[in-house]
């Protein structure tokens, strides 16, 4: 069989697969790593993304072994050593960002990414438009934005609008 | 999904050999659209030849042309301030193509070479007159599509990059699917010295389609009103549970219009 070389949330792997396993088979079956969730498996919902080398894919359409000699970080990977949440998990959890919690991870690794790629600061529209690809069947989604648009500051350095 | 072989040759050379040696093989380069197909066992390749790792990234912005690699992807071309100052309306496009995950992976040589009657990219290379550069040839968009799902290309042909035109004025203008974000009708209008290319995907029977009658109404006079009394016959166009053929004929003089209000 196979073999696929690639570090994920840090830490280098070399697994066995087979030419069709997913990138998210890999995560989730080989690795446990089950925080990435698998919602349409049709490429639809984002329940799976997590970032390939820095940058959010859908990990349900991407095969293992295109991941070859990559960086890839899941939703097991975002926290501080010590627990302390990422500040996006911490501002979804504030805002009452999630309900089921299914759609969560991919919405999460999604936010990230956003937030990542504007360093200038992000309009609600923005925020609407990058969850494109992520589907939410409970919060109605108000609060995911909310979420976002609090974590923006934080992760960019910047102390909280109410702060002190 | 059936399993395969797996493939990540380093040159197109070797890609090419790879296709050619066995008749079953695939290319696979974002699998955006590949990857679904393989899902749902509409396809049973041997082996897939991953394209990943072949130097065939890039955007060069030259003074009439530009030409961007085959595997650049969705999201490298709607993020260049360069292309967006040259060719706005391709950097618009790429923008607007499904989400930011699939613009990170999916590229503009799947999106040709696949020839979705519904995708986006293939509008820009008609209405841009593009060449598109193979392993092996030079093919000009008016020739390389050829009907739903159907190119030019040779089974073990591999599209290595894609030189547009620069036009004076261009604007991608779509009526998406709320759902898969497809074109259910898009538009490519470019204004070039020497006239007028409209081109229409996500419509006809048969795939993109050059449109004529506004492309001659168009040139001599380059305004939403030019075209507005000119009607598209709905006999060709494609009727599905998104829309019907009827609506669809409506709906591309909508798009057209708001296409050209807004060239730049
Ligand atoms: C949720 C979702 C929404 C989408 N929305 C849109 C949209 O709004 N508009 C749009 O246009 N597209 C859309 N797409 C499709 C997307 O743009 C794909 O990335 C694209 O159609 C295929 O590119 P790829 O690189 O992923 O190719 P792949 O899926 O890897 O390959 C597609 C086909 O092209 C062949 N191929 C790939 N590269 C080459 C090459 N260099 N030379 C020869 N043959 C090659 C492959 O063998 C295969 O047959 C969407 C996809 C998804 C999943
Ligand atoms: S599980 Fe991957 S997009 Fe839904
Ligand atoms: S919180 Fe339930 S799907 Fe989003």
């Amino acid at each position: 069989m196979p073999q696929v070389s690639l570090t994920v949330n840090g830490k280098q792997h070399t697994v066995e697969v087979e030419g069709r396993t997913l990138l998210v088979e890999l995560l989730r079956e080989k690795l446990g790593l089950t925080g990435t969730h698998v919602g349409c498996d049709t490429s639809q919902c984002g329940a799976c993304v997590v970032h390939v080398d820095g940058l959010a894919v859908k990990s349900c359409t991407m095969l293992a072994l295109q991941a070859d000699g990559m960086a890839v970080t899941t939703i097991e990977g975002i926290a501080a050593a010590d627990g302390t949440l990422h500040p996006m998990q911490e501002m979804f959890r504030e805002h009452h960002a999630l309900q089921c919690g299914f759609c969560t991870p991919g919405m999460v690794m999604t936010a990230i990414d956003l937030v990542n790629a504007h360093p200038d600061g992000l309009t609600d529209k923005e925020i609407r438009e990058g969850l494109e690809g992520n589907l939410c069947r409970c919060t109605g989604y108000h609060n995911i934005v909310k979420a976002i648009a609090a974590a923006h500051p934080l992760m960019h350095g910047q102390a909280p609008k109410a702060a002190e | 999904m059936y399993d395969f072989a797996y493939q990540k040759p380093a040159s197109v050379a070797d890609a090419v050999k790879l296709l050619g040696d066995d008749p079953d093989a695939k290319a696979l380069a974002g699998g955006q659209t590949f990857i679904p197909v393989l899902k749902q066992r509409l396809a049973k390749p041997s082996t897939i030849v991953d394209l990943g790792k072949l130097d065939l990234r890039g955007i060069t912005v030259g003074a009439d042309t530009v030409t961007i690699g085959a595997m650049t992807t969705h999201a490298a071309v709607a993020s260049s301030e360069e292309l967006k100052a040259k060719i706005p309306g391709l950097q618009e496009l790429a923008s607007w193509i499904g989400d930011e995950a699939v613009r990170h992976r999916g590229t503009m040589g799947g999106s040709l070479a696949n020839n979705d009657p519904a995708a986006c990219y293939p509008s820009a290379a008609l209405a841009m007159d593009a060449t598109i550069k193979t392993d092996r040839r030079e093919i000009k968009a008016d020739d390389f599509f050829q009907g739903m799902f159907t190119t030019a290309l040779e089974p073990n042909e591999i599209i290595t990059s894609i030189t547009f035109k620069v036009p004076q004025k261009s604007a991608y203008e779509k009526f998406r699917n709320p759902a898969s974000r497809y074109a259910i009708v898009g538009v490519f209008v470019a204004q070039h010295a020497n006239g007028v290319r409209l081109a229409i995907t996500g419509a006809g029977q048969g795939g993109v389609f050059r449109h004529t009658a506004f492309e001659q109404a168009l040139s001599s006079n380059f305004s939403p009103d030019a075209i507005a009394g000119i009607a598209t016959p709905p006999d060709d166009l494609n009727g599905d549970i998104h829309a019907s053929a009827e609506y669809r004929a409506h709906l591309i003089n909508v798009v057209a219009r708001r296409a050209v209000a807004k060239a730049r």
